[in-house]
């Protein structure tokens, strides 16, 4: 049995903590015991139950747009401590090992790109900085983005992944709730797309702002996508929630999302609709 | 007060008790007490300015749920006249935990919103607590969409402990419905006032909070999420939620300095509870003045200032942020 036993040095680099770092590894849904490697050629999909394994955003960027390449911009915003929140483990301090344990600035990288030739303001979250919440900087960062599609006319393309706002700014994080939907009118109004995909989880303040108002939503098999949280709800009505509940095939189900892709298609996808939203003109 | 009291108003109340004790007992023996009782009253004046210039954030979250707090039907029958309540999202339902109509300030013609609560069981149940469901938030919007084509501003009540978390709410689209509003608002064609009179809790509150200008009177609070839902994820423990009230800074004099409302407004000594009519005539002056200043600008205008006053918000740095050394030290040294 040693065999299943993760080895101390992977052969996975140490840097990624969302993947497991093992030779073989498990998969969370169906309990199959998976070579890392056929994993990682299958996108990080379970062979066996289709179970999506959650990607970093550097993945998503990999996986969506041409050559792999984002003209990253914004990367210089950092989060600052404007409540001096007091927790068990301080603001600044977590700020501090999630830039370093990701290699990231905040839980959203906002930048150009391409998909399939057609230029798009691409935006992506990652859950490991702080659950991918959203702070004063994600929502700038967000709010940016949506801007460049406004000045450079080109679709905003978001990849959401997070557990809504960022409890330790407060009330800020609440307003950039505001701030991200307020922009997304002027782009509703200019007759801009923008296509939301979801992925595991999107919850709370990103579902009930930005996420919610793509033109089209499409999120990832089996996702965790809801309003509030699954324990709160359990809480409030003191029962067993159904199975299922809360997924992304619920969201369809009830008329929430326009579709549910597999991560191989998830760029065809994404490519074909802007084709069909861009205006005929555009189209090339 | 029929015994609905806080902690901290105790002696309050039993100063009061002790001065209505001598006003009866003096009119039965025909005693002359007045200058007893005037002294008494100073004193409660003093106690009352004493326990009311220095209250905790958790005391003032209290104060905005207290039981005897007017609630946003009270304001709008103390502050308007001819309000005709109007009903239901025209899709699923009436949510009850949200009211909306027409009504008159001072002859003019405007469309409340306002969450609403009940006061006893039977009404809390009604009202659902002032948490509203998905078809609470679309009713909102339909109202105010109604408003917008009518050319009536829009003056909005906050009071909620957050959006119903619920099995229907999921799967009616809670998200949506909130997302929905949020962007809808930015494109309402008339003035909107926000004002915050109680509870105004997350996504919740934020669901019908777009609007050009935001008030809160002086005891409610706003936040990202409630005390006990943040005590609840930080220390596993909704009992900690007045240590919770302190971290989120959510008392409307935090929110001032940080930037996301406009005004405070001040309430009675004592509380809105404690002279709901003077408190409503405090909020109707506010809210005069601004529907005054906003009805000058050219619709184009409204909208392009509604949209940059929220973009505005947020703090960073673009700097490399300096951060400030450990909280403790680092586990496993060596």
């Amino acid at each position: 049995m040693e065999w299943f036993k993760k080895p101390k040095n992977g052969l996975v680099s140490q840097q990624k903590k969302e993947i497991p770092d093992g030779l073989w590894t498990k998969c969370e849904s169906c309990g199959e015991i998976i070579y890392v490697k056929e994993l990682e050629k299958n996108l990080w999909v379970c062979h066996r139950c289709n179970f999506h394994f959650r990607i970093k955003s550097k993945d998503y960027i990999e996986l969506l747009l041409d050559e792999g390449k984002l003209e990253e911009y914004d990367n210089n915003l950092i989060s600052t401590d404007p409540l001096k929140f007091k927790d068990s483990k301080r603001y600044p301090d977590r700020i501090r090992d999630s830039r370093k344990k990701t290699g990231l600035n905040d839980a959203v990288i906002v930048g150009i790109g391409k998909i399939e030739n057609k230029e798009v303001s691409f935006g992506v979250m990652d859950f490991g900085f702080i659950g991918g919440s959203m702070g004063s900087v994600v929502g700038e960062k967000v709010a940016r983005a949506i801007e460049r599609s406004l000045e450079r006319k080109i679709p905003l393309v978001i990849v959401s992944c997070s557990g809504g706002a960022r409890m330790q700014e407060g009330i800020l994080s609440l307003m950039q709730m505001a701030k991200t939907s307020g922009l997304l009118a002027k782009l509703y109004d200019a007759n801009i797309p923008f296509i939301s995909v979801l992925t595991n989880p999107t919850t709370a303040g990103v579902m009930a702002s930005y996420a919610s108002l793509g033109d089209v939503i499409i999120a990832e098999p089996k996702a965790l996508l809801g309003f509030a949280g699954p324990r709160v709800i359990q809480q409030t009505i003191g029962q067993e929630l159904p199975t299922g509940f809360q997924s992304s095939e619920f969201f369809l189900e009830h008329g929430f999302l326009d579709k549910i892709v597999e991560r191989k298609d998830l760029k065809k996808t994404v490519s074909l609709l802007l084709e069909y939203l861009l205006p005929p003109a555009k189209t090339s | 007060m029929n015994g609905q009291y806080l902690d901290f108003e105790k002696p309050i109340l039993d100063l009061e008790k002790r001065i209505q004790d001598m006003k009866d007992f003096a009119s039965g023996e025909s005693l002359e007490l007045s200058r007893e009782i005037q002294l008494l009253e100073k004193r409660k004046d003093r106690l009352l300015q004493d326990i009311y210039s220095k209250l905790t954030r958790w005391q003032r979250v209290q104060l905005a749920r207290h039981p005897l707090r007017p609630h946003s039907l009270d304001y709008i029958n103390l502050i308007s006249t001819d309000f005709v309540e109007l009903h239901g999202d025209r899709g699923f339902a009436d949510d009850k935990a949200v009211v909306g109509g027409f009504g008159k300030i001072e002859g003019r013609a405007v469309m409340f919103i306002g969450q609403q609560k009940g006061r006893d069981t039977k009404q809390k149940l009604y009202r659902n607590f002032g948490m509203m469901h998905p078809e609470g938030y679309r009713k909102a919007l339909r109202l105010m969409q109604l408003a917008s084509r009518s050319g009536k501003p829009i003056i909005i009540l906050v009071d909620t402990p957050g959006a119903f978390p619920g099995i229907g709410a999921e799967e009616r689209g809670q998200a949506e419905a909130i997302a929905r509003n949020l962007r809808e608002m930015f494109r309402l064609k008339v003035p909107i006032t926000i004002n915050i009179v109680g509870e105004g809790a997350s996504g919740g509150a934020l669901g019908i909070g777009i609007g050009d200008r935001v008030l809160m009177l002086e005891n409610s609070w706003y936040s990202v999420i409630s005390p006990e839902g943040c005590s609840a994820i930080l220390w596993r423990d909704s009992s900690k939620a007045p240590l919770a009230a302190e971290a989120l800074k959510l008392s409307s004099f935090d929110l001032k300095e940080l930037k996301v409302i406009d005004r405070i407004v001040l309430e009675p000594v004592g509380g809105a509870h404690r002279n709901p009519k003077e408190a409503a005539d405090i909020l109707k002056r506010e809210i005069i003045k601004d529907l005054g200043e906003l009805s000058e600008l050219e619709i184009e205008e409204l909208l392009q200032k509604r949209i940059e006053k929220f973009r505005r918000m947020g703090v960073f740095s673009t700097e490399e942020y300096h951060l400030p050394e450990r909280g403790e030290p680092p586990e496993n040294i060596g």
